[in-house]
């Protein structure tokens, strides 16, 4: 069973709708990767999803329950977990309080998931004391990806997690993120770096003037000619 | 949007006819001049919020400047004073005052000697402490002198309205200096800061006994125009010299109402005001665009403040008593922000309307409250509980809390003003 | 040493309870701006309406003939403050959320809260007239004088019964501020939510308890630091309107949303307010007979006289907003 399922979302800031019609649905095993230019409705995709816009027609069911404009504090524990593009840790706070906010949900013991985030990222754990804001732009992105998987999540949903980081950044970044998939999570993501990004996705969905354009594997996106042609340069 | 104005400044009309056949015509003509003069002073906030957007919290000290003003300028002179020491003595103060504020200048111009950094910060801290003990070793002395000999320095005897065109002048370079230091801050901390600036004002005029007298107070300042005595000496009847006296005076207050009121205007139509609204709301886009948004906001924040000296130079002339300690934020500040948000922030109209309107409401919300506690009181004595104490000090405070209601429901259901700002659907909430 | 005892009595023990006072209402003023962005003007109100609230349980229980040992006004202290704690919520309710939701801006908040004030004072003013109240008017407010003739001094050192309360209270709350705002899970989620509120939603934090509970710590504490002034001093309606400048001075050096900033700007302002107003002449007076003819000590050589005691807290808000606009502690950003 879909873990999620978009059926031709309609949403926006309130002027004129940005998604026109969003199909989409996401297996607990998948990672989907969502492309398309800039302004297809990508980032809104997920914000509408974790009710952070109006949606207007369509409906969205996570793990059989309709979530279609629910708020956050609903959604997190439900299971929906989401990291945004920017500003996306919490800077004076220490990178183990980062954690604790993402468990803030949680009403049992989540130290067993403290210890399963600081074995997926190392680097963490011996920063544990540091505030967020003196580390570097990868070390951050770790940190709110951390805070994220705090909740348990059945569904990640990350925007652009390689934007601003250094290629080197970029390749770690996208191996924890199919490590964090293996674990069991599953992962809907923005992606720029199309191709790179594609190359791993089990689903593909590519975007643009808020409507679905193309849908397959990764592996079937990159190979169609009109795909690579029109959105991933060639 | 033009019928609704319409009716509105219809029912304000006949809010005030009511209160004249209720209260009286004579009270009615007090009321109305006194609000013709808050309409001035809120016409002044309504360049500084509605136009500029900037927050103004010191309303109430500019109004102090202006009262101190008209007094300084229209009162007697005081022969006493001048046949002392004390104009030598202040005139050293006032050299005292040159040489400390040439220290300072000289202190912070001294980078151009090769002095920086801390020994910068040293020498400048070191010149202000120096400049204010030299200024407090001569006025100090001269102040109790003045106290003691003379009683204050009185006045200039000059005439009322060229009184009221100092409150302007020095409420303009007051806000100059204010505005110069604050301008930069963001509304909040601007807030705060004009807070400080009017508490300031209000401590320095309550307590320079030997200028203004302090909370001793200076009566009677003279009008403008003919007292009631005057006509009454004439041979008028006293309700006739009354109206006479009283009408004479609004006529001259609503003159200088309705100028400024078609200078703003038109200056707001004009592309003055169109620059303001622009830096107003996108001040970096107008910087960009090659305003000068500083100047600009201090530009605008010296016009509000002059008219704000205006209003409460011819206030204190009104009343005739020139008493700091009579002013208090709420009736004073306050009470003008309330005028503006409820008749509309960015529009002249609204903020007349407000301005008059809420002063009425202001005024009779005591009485009002009177009657409806007189009334209680009547019910309770009847049903044995007792009478409600002290029901004329009460009823006073009444208007405070009215006051209030007034402004949270204005935010809660017409954030906007009555009289809305007529530019467009852009919501300035 | 007499000297030392006056100085002592005159800035340090007065300073601690000046800065006490300035620091329980920074703290208030400085959550909330941390957590709702908009700087509440009717704090100084609140103050004033929490020790009122104290004033009327401390009557009531005298009326009920409970006679306590210490001033009744502490005895009654957590009960109005939760009162207090739940008025503020009500205030909150009724004039700022609908506004919140509508999505207005602060500073439409920072007008409705001159709103606020202007029904507080009313309704204060219309119960309770404008004169003074006291809480001592039935029983005697315990004066310690210490004797110093230990250290050769003439003079006792004077403390009042409020202001040693006053100062443990401070000393309290500062304590279990800073466990619960670095130990509970409450705590974190308020700093949380203070450094990026929308990051905050997005972690499934509940806003809405953290804005209750900024207000309910907003509104105890400044009944607290109302009823503290009003024992030490006196009780009227326009107690705490006074304070407001240096209270947001307070919140402002020590760095808006900082709550650590506001307890040290508190007292920070205090001990400036009272060395600015201090009269040095009394402790230089040894020095009389050893200063030059030229250099003769007037009467009064303090810095500032008392009547200006206002323009400290505001000389020390300005040259900081010029300096270093973000306050000693770093402040909230926007």
């Amino acid at each position: 069973m879909a873990v999620i399922e978009l059926k031709h979302v309609v949403g926006g800031y309130g002027g004129a709708p940005i998604l026109n019609g969003v199909d989409m649905s996401i297996e607990k095993s998948d990672i989907g990767v969502i492309v398309g230019p800039n302004g297809a409705g990508k980032s809104t995709t997920l914000k509408a999803i974790f009710g952070l816009l109006q949606v207007t027609g369509g409906s969205i069911v996570f793990d059989g329950e309709d979530i279609t404009n629910a708020q956050p504090d609903r959604l997190v524990p439900l299971g929906l977990s989401f990291v945004p593009q920017e500003k996306n840790v919490f800077t004076t706070m220490s990178v183990e309080e980062n954690l604790e906010m993402g468990a803030f949900v949680r009403r049992d013991d989540f130290s067993q998931t403290m210890q399963w985030v600081y074995h997926m990222f190392p680097v963490l754990a011996e920063k544990r004391r540091q505030p967020a804001g003196e580390l570097s732009g990868g070390q951050r992105q770790m940190v709110a990806m951390g805070r994220a998987l705090m909740s348990n999540p059945k569904l990640l949903m990350l925007d652009e997690p390689s934007a601003g980081l250094s290629p080197r950044y970029v390749i770690e970044i996208f191996e924890t993120i199919v490590n964090v998939n293996k674990e069991g999570v599953g992962i809907l993501m923005v992606e720029q770096n199309a191709r790179q990004a594609l190359a791993f996705a089990s689903r593909g969905f590519v975007l643009a003037n808020g409507q679905n354009r193309f849908t397959g594997t990764g592996a079937e996106l990159i190979a169609d000619p009109e795909v690579a042609r029109s959105f991933l340069g060639g | 949007m033009i019928r609704r104005s319409l009716g509105l400044f219809i029912g304000l009309f006949l809010l005030i006819l009511a209160v004249g056949a209720v209260l009286g015509v004579p009270f009615t003509t007090a009321r109305l001049l006194e609000a013709a003069a808050y309409a001035l002073i809120a016409l002044g906030l309504n360049i500084q919020w509605g136009y500029g957007g900037l927050f103004n919290f010191g309303i109430m000290g500019f109004m102090m400047l202006g009262g101190f003003a008209v007094t300084f300028i229209s009162y007697p002179v005081n022969p006493e004073f001048w046949g002392s020491d004390g104009p030598w003595m202040l005139g050293r103060a006032l050299l005292a005052f040159a040489f400390g504020a040439l220290l300072v200048f000289g202190a912070r111009k001294s980078t151009r000697l090769g002095i920086r950094g801390g020994w910068h910060v040293a020498l400048t801290i070191l010149a202000w402490f120096t400049a204010y003990v030299i200024y407090r070793s001569q006025i100090d002395p001269a102040a109790a002198y003045i106290e003691s000999s003379a009683g204050f320095v009185g006045g200039l005897g000059a005439h009322p309205v060229l009184g009221w065109l100092f409150g302007g002048v020095l409420a303009a370079a007051i806000a100059y200096i204010v505005g110069k230091i604050c301008l930069g801050l963001r509304t909040d901390y601007l807030a705060i800061a004009t807070i400080g600036i009017s508490e300031i004002i209000r401590a320095l005029i309550k307590n320079m006994d030997w200028l203004t007298r302090g909370t001793l107070t200076v009566s009677p300042v003279p009008w403008p125009s003919p007292l009631a005595q005057d006509y009454m000496a004439e041979g008028y009847g006293d309700t006739a010299s009354l109206l006479l006296s009283r009408g004479g005076f609004l006529a001259l207050v609503l003159l200088v109402l309705a100028i400024v009121f078609v200078l703003i205007e038109r200056a707001y139509g004009g592309p003055w005001g169109r620059m303001m609204r622009a830096i107003r709301d996108n001040h970096i886009a107008a910087a960009s665009m090659g305003k000068n948004v500083t100047a600009r906001q201090l530009e605008i924040f010296i016009f509000g403040s002059v008219l704000m000296g205006i209003g409460g130079a011819i206030l204190v002339s009104f009343v005739q008593i020139h008493d700091p300690s009579s002013y208090q934020p709420i009736n004073h500040t306050f009470l003008i922000w309330v005028m503006v948000i409820v008749g509309g922030a960015g529009n002249n109209w609204g903020a007349l309307l407000g301005a008059i309107g809420i002063y009425f409401v202001w005024m009779i919300s005591e009485p009002l409250a009177r009657a409806i506690f007189e009334l209680v009181s009547y019910v309770s004595t009847w049903a044995g509980i007792g009478p409600i104490p002290e029901i004329e000090s009460r009823s006073a405070q009444m208007r405070v809390f009215v006051l209030g209601v007034v402004i949270s429901v204005a935010l809660r259901y017409a954030p906007r003003g009555l009289i809305p700002e007529y530019a467009g659907p852009r919501a300035r909430n | 040493m007499s000297e030392l005892v006056f100085f002592f009595n005159q800035v340090v023990i007065a300073g601690a309870v000046l800065g006490s006072v300035y620091a329980l209402g920074a703290i208030g003023v400085t959550l909330i701006f941390g957590i709702l962005r908009f700087a509440h003007f009717a704090h100084g109100d609140m103050m004033t309406m929490g020790a009122f609230v104290a004033f009327i349980l401390a009557v009531g229980a005298g009326a009920l003939g409970i006679q306590t040992p210490i001033a009744t006004g502490f005895i009654v202290l957590p009960l109005a403050m939760v009162i207090a704690a739940v008025l503020a919520l009500g205030i909150d309710k009724g004039f700022y959320a609908p506004l919140r939701r509508r999505g207005a801006r602060p500073v439409t908040l920072l007008i409705a809260s001159i709103g606020v004030t202007l029904m507080i004072q009313g309704l204060l003013r219309l119960f309770f007239g404008t004169g003074t109240y006291s809480f001592f008017d039935t029983q005697p407010k315990t004066i310690f004088r210490i004797d110093t003739s230990a250290i050769g001094s003439t003079r006792p050192l004077v403390v009042t019964e409020p202001q040693i309360m006053l100062i443990l209270l401070t000393i309290v709350v500062v304590v279990a501020l800073h466990f619960f705002l670095t130990r509970s899970r409450l705590g974190k989620a308020m700093r949380a939510m203070a450094d990026n509120p929308d990051l905050a939603q997005v972690s499934g934090i509940n806003t809405q308890l953290v804005v209750r509970v900024t207000w309910i710590i907003a509104g105890s504490l400044a009944c607290a630091a109302g009823t503290m002034l009003a024992l030490d001093v006196t009780l009227k309606p326009d107690l705490a309107f006074n304070i407001l400048l240096p209270i947001f001075a307070a919140a402002i050096v020590g760095g808006l949303g900082q709550a650590y900033g506001a307890i040290a700007g508190g007292f920070l302002i205090g001990f400036a307010e009272t060395l600015a107003v201090f009269n040095w002449t009394l402790v230089l007076r040894p020095l009389r007979d050893v200063l030059p003819e030229w250099l003769e000590l007037p009467n009064n050589l303090a810095l500032v006289p008392t009547e200006y005691k206002l323009t400290v807290a505001f000389v020390i808000l300005v040259i900081t907003l010029l300096v270093r606009p973000t306050g000693i502690f770093k402040g909230a950003s926007t």
